[in-house]
């Protein structure tokens, strides 16, 4: 056998891009083990609590890049109790001390606070990008500290995190030196911000692409910086309510007019609907459109919009959208493949807003259709079965019936044979959400077919332990599974074991599973943390030694090379 | 152990009497004509409310698919009620239940009350029940779950789902976008409040004591619920109003007396005056200041007797609302 320098070898790992093939290399003899240690950039962590950090920094130490996931998906829906963990602290710690060559820091679904956000500016002196998504526990406070220290930073990007609002200087306290950044989103923040400091700010950084603003900015200051920032590609407004005959109205239509580059337009909070013809100039230029913070416009003049986009290629909306407007989406929007479409009204007992009729729509005008997250007030299996059939390159596919467990309503049956249909034809699906009214027969089909299908959310679904055993048995490549309100108990839980050491994690809650059930699980399979998450309330009623019978109301199991965690608060027991 | 639960029975015809339209209720709203093996719920009154005992998956030999309806609440009142009406069929364990029962054979069965959901045939489905989250109560089933029990009676017109925790599952910033959504994810967002409690005012969910005169037992309320004074002056009444009207026990006029109390709680017209404490040590009126710097400073809030104002001195702020003087 002939052996490459380590230098080759290492070059031709360059190649690969994608942490799975760079694991897998990594297992082949050890030398490649070595060589690919010491040369991997990019690390990514799925899940904070699966490794101890001190071992990523050793074993990576040439890392410039490391992204790290913490709570579990549904803590997006208020499922998880809010202080259960994802802590980002012993993870900056960790590369202060063993990579300071750190270059870019993603964290999702963490909690992040000031003082990690200071130690972060302080710690590495080539830090270029900071990126924190579903985040919680900084303050304005935090971000001046990057601000201030982080020389040379190209990206801050915050997406949805929880900011507390400390006063607005914190943007001024980018050095007037400071002309890096390529990438400023900072869109979640619900305070205002120092609107000159910012105008000066994005007038010395020429290299800047992307401009996301939060509501406070007014349309006045947006035209303003877009006038000095015409090779803009991607722009978040902030505030966009002027009246349309103003200076300023006027001035926002010329710098738009200005900005060729601009592909990618989101904001328009608080837009009213005359407002947006400023930016039909724009529109045959734009492939992601996301109108899904304005409940103001309606359909009427959501379709004068896109008509004019016909390039779009991902599309964010609310539901007053409403099937018409999905039907000129799909004639317009050929090149179509993301679509979101939001409820505006959840609670409300308006008529319908979008129905399987726009779905369908969308899916014969729209056959390069990939990923779809759609909520809807029904959903039928015709409607299902023609889906599938005309878009069969669907990669996600989240279909969110708003009714827990409705059924078909023109036939009365269960949605089991129209999502069997999407996994029948869906080869490449990696990512599905239930919903409706479903019996065991969809898990049948979803572990039969699925065989791609790295993430399964359930919900309100199936009949008995059956179903998820059909799902732990047949989807090799399950990664995450997330289930709630749904029957099955601790004979599912405990059928497969040895399933879940190749899956990332399995979430539970409301469901049959006992303590007990817990417990074998726990004492079959050391390398899990099996996490039984109580509501406070509960734990207070609750009597010193639960019985096993005890049914659990939130279960979380991952797996682990780091033993149980030593942060869990004290409603969370690791057995 | 049947007569245990027959017991506890007696409190589910109570429950039961609170579903308008029971027939409705059995029945999936848009069906127009079943063809779902309802049957089985037909046959016999006592089947109705039959509660069986048994284990998961234990289907063979049971005769009929017992049907329990039950309406789950949670006991805090700061909970939302997670009682949903749904056409899909879901079990629902009744954990206090079994908590409680005694009966020697619940130690050898699963000791949870279960619902044999079996599909008779290969084309039929389950039975249809009431879908609950939540805790089940059976002892407290006196407060009526408002319109959450109510079922769609008619396939036109579709009644509001009752709202259930983590559903639909969006993101609580996009629940708040909508100006016309009636906003029950505020009591989502106390419900996260309530889970906070070890948190100090600085992390979210401002928890702050509230006491008010003459009133023994304190409050706390969660500042981040509120966006302004009026909210907040309002929450305050609702918090207290059932405590004061005990408290004075005046049968015939309590209630009206009681509200009369909170009325003028922020101009320092009523009968009781909303103060609190800041993060200096400084009593203030509530009011004075924006909205956002209040919720930055407050410490604890108190409920004054307002002809005690005079006496205690307060902070040497002078009052700031002007407007209000009409």
């Amino acid at each position: 056998m002939t052996y490459f320098p380590e230098e080759v070898v290492e070059h031709i790992f360059d190649f690969l891009s994608s942490h799975r093939d760079r694991n897998i290399v990594s297992t082949v003899c050890k030398a490649w083990y070595r060589v690919e240690r010491l040369s991997r950039r990019i690390v990514f962590v799925g899940n904070c609590y699966a490794v101890r950090p001190g071992r990523v920094m050793a074993r990576f130490p040439g890392m410039k890049c490391l992204s790290v996931k913490g709570k579990p998906h549904f803590a997006d829906f208020n499922l998880v109790p809010h202080d259960w963990g994802g802590f980002a602290l012993p993870w900056i710690e960790a590369a202060a001390r063993g990579c300071p060559g750190l270059e870019e820091l993603r964290l999702k679904r963490m909690v992040v606070s000031d003082e990690s956000l200071e130690l972060l500016a302080r710690s590495f002196p080539n830090f270029k990008a900071l990126v924190l998504v579903s985040c919680e526990g900084f303050t304005t406070d935090g971000l001046a500290a990057i601000a201030t220290h982080c020389r040379g930073l190209r990206e801050l990007d915050l997406q949805e995190n929880e900011v507390e609002d400390h006063g607005r200087q914190w943007l001024s306290c980018f050095p007037d030196s400071c002309t890096s950044l390529e990438s400023l989103n900072f869109a979640c923040l619900k305070g205002e911000v120092n609107a000159g400091a910012l105008e000066r700010l994005v007038a010395r950084c020429v290299n800047l692409r992307s401009l996301k603003l939060n509501r406070a900015i007014s349309v006045e200051s947006l035209a303003r910086m877009l006038a000095r920032t015409p090779h803009l590609v991607e722009l978040g407004t902030g505030s966009f309510t002027v009246e349309h005959r103003a200076e300023a109205y006027q001035r926002l239509i010329h710098a738009f007019r200005k900005c060729k580059s601009l592909k990618s337009l989101s904001g328009f909070w608080d837009v009213a609907p005359r407002c947006l013809q400023s930016i039909y100039s724009i529109c045959p230029n734009l492939t992601v459109l996301n109108l899904s913070y304005a409940p103001a416009i309606q359909g009427a003049d959501l379709v004068k919009l896109i008509r004019h986009c016909f390039k779009l290629q991902k599309l964010w909306v609310l539901d007053c959208i409403r099937d018409k407007g999905l039907a000129v989406v799909a004639s317009t929007c050929q090149e179509l493949q993301e679509l979101r479409v939001f409820p505006s009204d959840i609670y409300g007992t308006g008529t319908a807003a979008v129905t399987e009729e726009g779905l369908v729509a969308i899916s014969s005008g729209c056959s390069k259709l990939n990923s779809l997250l759609y909520f809807c007030h029904q959903m039928t299996n015709a409607a299902l079965i023609t889906v599938a059939k005309n878009c069969p390159h669907f990669t996600r596919f989240r279909l969110c019936i708003l009714d827990p467990g409705k059924p078909d309503p023109d036939t009365n049956q269960p949605l089991d044979e129209g999502f069997g249909a999407i996994v029948r034809s869906c080869k490449d699906l990696r990512r599905l959400s239930l919903s409706g009214l479903l019996t065991d027969k969809v898990f049948l089909y979803i572990g039969e077919y699925a065989a791609r299908l790295e993430m399964l959310s359930i919900a309100f679904a199936g009949d008995s332990d059956k179903g998820m055993v059909y799902v732990l048995n047949g989807c090799k490549n399950l990664r995450k599974l997330e289930i709630r309100d749904s029957p099955f108990g601790d004979a599912a839980l405990l059928e497969n074991v040895g399933k879940y050491e190749t899956m990332r994690s399995l979430w539970m809650s409301s469901c049959d599973v006992t303590l007990g059930g817990c417990k074998a699980l726990a004492a079959k399979m050391p390398r899990l943390n099996v996490e039984v998450i109580n509501d406070r309330d509960e734990s207070d009623e609750m009597e010193e030694n639960p019985s096993d019978m005890h049914k659990v109301e939130k279960m979380y199991v991952y797996r682990t090379l780091a033993g149980a965690r030593n942060d869990a608060p004290e409603f969370v027991e690791i057995l | 152990m049947e007569e245990d639960l027959e017991n506890r029975g007696g409190a589910c015809p109570q429950l039961l009497d609170l579903i308008p339209n029971e027939s409705d209720w059995m029945m999936a709203p848009e069906a127009s004509g079943g063809g779902r093996g309802v049957g089985g719920l037909d046959d016999s009154e006592d089947k109705k409310l039959e509660l069986k005992l048994g284990l998961p998956g234990v289907g063979g030999g049971e005769e009929e698919a017992a049907a329990v309806l039950c309406l789950d609440f949670f006991s805090k009142a700061s909970k939302t009620t997670t009682t949903t009406t749904c056409t899909g069929a879901r079990r629902r364990l009744f954990e206090s239940a079994e908590s409680k029962s005694e009966g020697p054979q619940q130690e050898q069965q699963a000791g949870f009350l279960q619902l044999q959901s079996r599909a008779e045939s290969g084309n039929e489905w389950p039975h249809k029940a009431v879908w609950a989250g939540g805790k089940a109560d059976l002892q407290q089933s006196h407060a009526a779950p408002g319109g959450a029990a109510g079922p769609n009676t008619s396939s036109q017109t579709r009644a509001a789902p009752a709202p259930v925790v983590g559903w639909p599952p969006i993101r609580s910033f996009r629940k708040n976008l909508s100006s016309s959504s009636v906003k029950p994810s505020v009591g989502l967002e106390n419900d996260n409040a309530e889970m906070k409690q070890k948190f100090d005012n600085n992390k979210k969910g401002l928890l702050v004591k509230i006491n008010m005169d003459g009133i023994p037992i304190g409050r706390k309320v969660d500042l981040k619920a509120y966006d302004n004074y009026e909210k907040l002056s309002l929450a305050v009444k609702e918090l207290f109003l059932g405590l004061l009207a005990a408290q004075r026990d005046t049968p015939e006029n309590e209630n009206e007396a009681a509200k009369q109390a909170f009325v003028g709680l922020l101009d320092g017209s009523g009968e009781y005056t909303l103060v609190y404490e800041d993060n200096e040590g400084d009593k203030m009126f509530v009011g004075d200041v924006p909205w956002d710097m209040f919720v930055s400073t407050v410490k604890r809030l108190r409920v004054l007797k307002s002809s005690d104002l005079a006496a205690l001195r307060l902070g040497a702020v002078s009052r700031k609302r002007t407007a209000t003087e009409s």
